[in-house]
């Protein structure tokens, strides 16, 4: 089944300020939707009514098919939602962390998948540090962990790539095209330029 | 990719968010100490400020040990919420699969047992120091868990409320103290009834009534005020 | 039902209708306000126990009434605009709190006058005063909370749910206070409670109640006027109100 987020005349006021308004939407399966725009055109506000955040807003969300307040759950239950603040304890090891994040979404999982995924990130070795011994860009890679631990059809990033290396952004880059080819779903804001893709679709505000 | 059915796992996240907040606290103990060390200053004050006379004290002391105790209670609020929305956890908590009002009751469980229990097993101590009269040490401890416990609740609707703001804390006491007083009546009245020898199965049922009639409403208006919060 | 709901809920709409109905609240405010209090001081009879000292019951009981019910209504508004989003249920109740907070201050003040001639001091834990006061302290909370948003939406939000909150706890705190009240100063003198008032003294009572609320609802509806106003600034119909011309908004145009 493929997976379908549709959003019709959207429309965002913030204190007497129109964001956006009449704002047709559609992404699919199989696409990496950027949303473009400059500072204070409210991508962070459009990326979190699209993740049913934002309850404030004009218009209708429709998610395969289904309007959104009807279809929560399963919407819920099949996104990934990473914000500006990478949302990791620094009381806790990366490992406690994560299993958090798992026994979110009602999967208790088991640590050998918590540190297969650690390790996917370059984060072999870290796994106890707590986390806020670890670094901004080390932290957020704990966060990016989650894309492979908790496998979900829709992605939503908003500026994915902060504080990461190079490295990481090349890596993380080739998993966003990946998820896309398997069949999921990315929505990203981000200022760094993403590589030409055919499944790259821009979307632009203000 | 296919798409997932929601597939419960209420409990299972539920027990998650409580073993990671008590973990969370347990490793600052701090934060878990200083409300208790706070009742223990302000309990000190009072004979100070008043008199070293065990009569007066005693007279007093079922009402200074419960607003002392509210007040240390009140001190650790603020933090409820505030880490959370700082490092980004909160939106994640919104946007579990899972009722948030059965979540962030976890989080109010965790505050109760770290804060208001340890306050509530507390207070007979600081009763000897009060010169609170025999027979009275059992009905504090147990109106103080019992009370505490709807203080919580309460107290964190203001919590989630401010937790958007900067400076928060000033305003939560403003918005929480008069949603107390209910709760501080039948507490202090408890202990004084034990002190003259009434019944205290009355007041005590009324607590538990107000913990009862809490504990339905007040995780909705929680939630409620984290969405509002979250959307700065 | 919907579209009238929806009708309501237009800040111009309300505008206009709120000009048509404005003059008669106020007109029906200064009547019953004049003569209630002309018949209360000059013509009712005497307390036979406390003299004239109990005329104070004219200014005093209307304004508790309406500290009480202006929380309510404020607590229903915010429940309005909750519900259905609809603004002028916000700007209403963003205007009724001081005006709540104030007339909760007037029946303080006008208690504590009246403490000294019956109780000989100007404070008394008296159940009513002390209810009184905290539901003050509830105004001043709601207040407070609204001003501390730096958005404007946050803040009717956080405010509507706390006046919600605030309206489910006022009778709770209201009968404990009250039983703390019994507990430890029983069968004093209360304010107002008195039983078998001769018609000739609460009629006018009746008459002042009455005015105060027409009172109020013409102030709402006045401060909830300048309120959109100020909220709908840049709308084209307040713009062309205001010019009396017809104007093209930038803002409205723009994105």
């Amino acid at each position: 089944m493929s997976l379908c987020l549709q959003a019709r005349q959207l429309a965002c006021e913030r204190d007497d300020r129109w964001l956006f308004q009449g704002l047709d939407l559609e992404v699919r399966s199989g696409e990496i939707v950027r949303i473009e725009g400059p500072n204070g055109s409210g991508k962070t506000s459009l990326l979190k009514i699209l993740s049913g955040q934002l309850s404030d807003y004009q218009g209708e969300l429709f998610w395969n098919g289904a309007a959104m307040n009807e279809a929560r759950e399963h919407f819920l239950a099949n996104l990934l939602y990473l914000g500006h603040a990478p949302g990791i304890k620094s009381g806790l090891s990366p490992l406690e962390n994560l299993a958090w994040y798992q026994a979110l979404s009602g999967e208790s999982g088991n640590e050998e998948q918590r540190l297969e995924a650690l390790e996917r990130v370059g984060l072999a070795g870290f796994e106890d540090v707590p986390a806020g011994q670890l670094s901004a860009g080390q932290q957020r890679r704990v966060a990016l962990a989650r894309l492979t631990l908790t496998p979900r059809a829709l992605w939503v990033l908003d500026e994915p790539f902060t504080a990461i290396d190079r490295h990481g952004v090349a890596d993380l880059e080739r998993q966003l095209v990946a998820h896309a080819q398997a069949g999921g779903c990315v929505l990203v804001t981000t200022h760094h330029e993403l590589t030409a893709s055919p499944l790259l679709r821009r979307i632009s505000l203000g | 990719m296919p798409l997932r059915e929601h597939n419960g796992g209420l409990m299972t996240a539920v027990k998650a968010t409580l073993v990671r907040d008590l973990t969370l606290l347990l490793r600052r103990r701090g934060e878990v100490l200083n409300p208790l060390v706070f009742f223990a200053l302000v309990i000190t004050l009072f004979p100070i400020a008043i008199s070293p006379d065990p009569e007066l004290l005693a007279v007093i002391a079922p009402g200074l040990l419960w607003v002392a105790a509210l007040l240390a209670a009140l001190l650790s609020l603020d933090s409820l919420f505030r880490s959370d929305y700082d490092d980004g956890s909160l939106e994640q908590l919104l946007l579990a699969p899972q009722p948030l009002v059965a979540l962030s009751l976890a989080k109010v469980a965790v505050h109760w047992l770290l804060t208001g229990l340890p306050l509530a097993l507390m207070a007979p101590i600081l009763g000897i120091m009060l010169a609170l009269p025999a027979g009275s040490y059992a009905v504090l401890a147990l109106s103080l868990a019992l009370g505490t416990a709807s203080l919580s609740l309460i107290g964190a609707i203001g919590a989630a409320l401010t937790v958007g703001l900067a400076r928060g804390g000033v305003l939560l006491s403003l918005l929480v103290l008069p949603l107390y007083i209910p709760v501080l009546i039948f507490g202090a009245g408890a202990v004084q009834a034990a002190i003259f020898g009434e019944g205290v199965s009355a007041h005590l049922a009324i607590l538990g009534a107000l913990l009862a009639a809490s504990l339905m409403l007040a995780p909705w208006a929680i939630a409620a005020s984290l969405r509002i919060s979250i959307n700065g | 039902m919907w579209a009238f709901i929806h009708k309501l809920g237009s800040p111009k709409w309300f505008y206009g209708i709120s000009a048509k109905l404005q003059p008669w609240f106020w007109a029906a405010a200064a009547l019953l306000i004049v003569t209630g209090s002309l018949w209360g001081l000059a013509f009712a009879p005497a307390d036979y126990q406390q003299g004239n000292s109990f005329r104070i019951i004219y200014v005093h009981v209307p304004a508790a009434f309406l500290a009480q019910s202006i929380f309510i209504a404020m607590a229903v508004s915010g429940l309005v605009f909750m519900v259905w989003k609809i603004k002028v249920a916000d700007m209403a109740a963003a205007v009724m709190a001081p005006l709540g907070a104030a007339m909760t201050f007037v029946a303080l003040f006008s208690g504590a006058v009246w403490g000294v001639p019956t109780w000989g001091t100007w404070w008394m834990w008296d159940a009513r005063l002390t209810s009184m006061l905290i539901l003050l302290f509830l105004y001043l909370g709601v207040i407070a909370l609204r001003g501390a948003f730096t958005s404007r939406d946050s803040a009717s939000r956080a405010a509507s749910v706390l006046a919600m909150v605030g309206v489910i706890n006022i009778p709770i705190i209201k009968y404990s206070v009250d039983w703390w009240y019994t507990l430890h100063q029983p069968a004093s003198f209360t304010l107002t409670s008195r039983p078998a008032m001769p018609t000739e003294m609460w009629l006018p009572l009746v008459i002042m109640v009455l005015g105060f609320y027409c009172f109020f609802i013409a102030l709402t509806l006045m401060r909830t006027r300048s309120e959109i106003l100020r909220r709908e600034a840049n709308k084209r119909w307040v713009q062309e109100l205001v010019t009396g011309q017809v104007v093209k908004v930038p803002a409205e145009e723009a994105r």
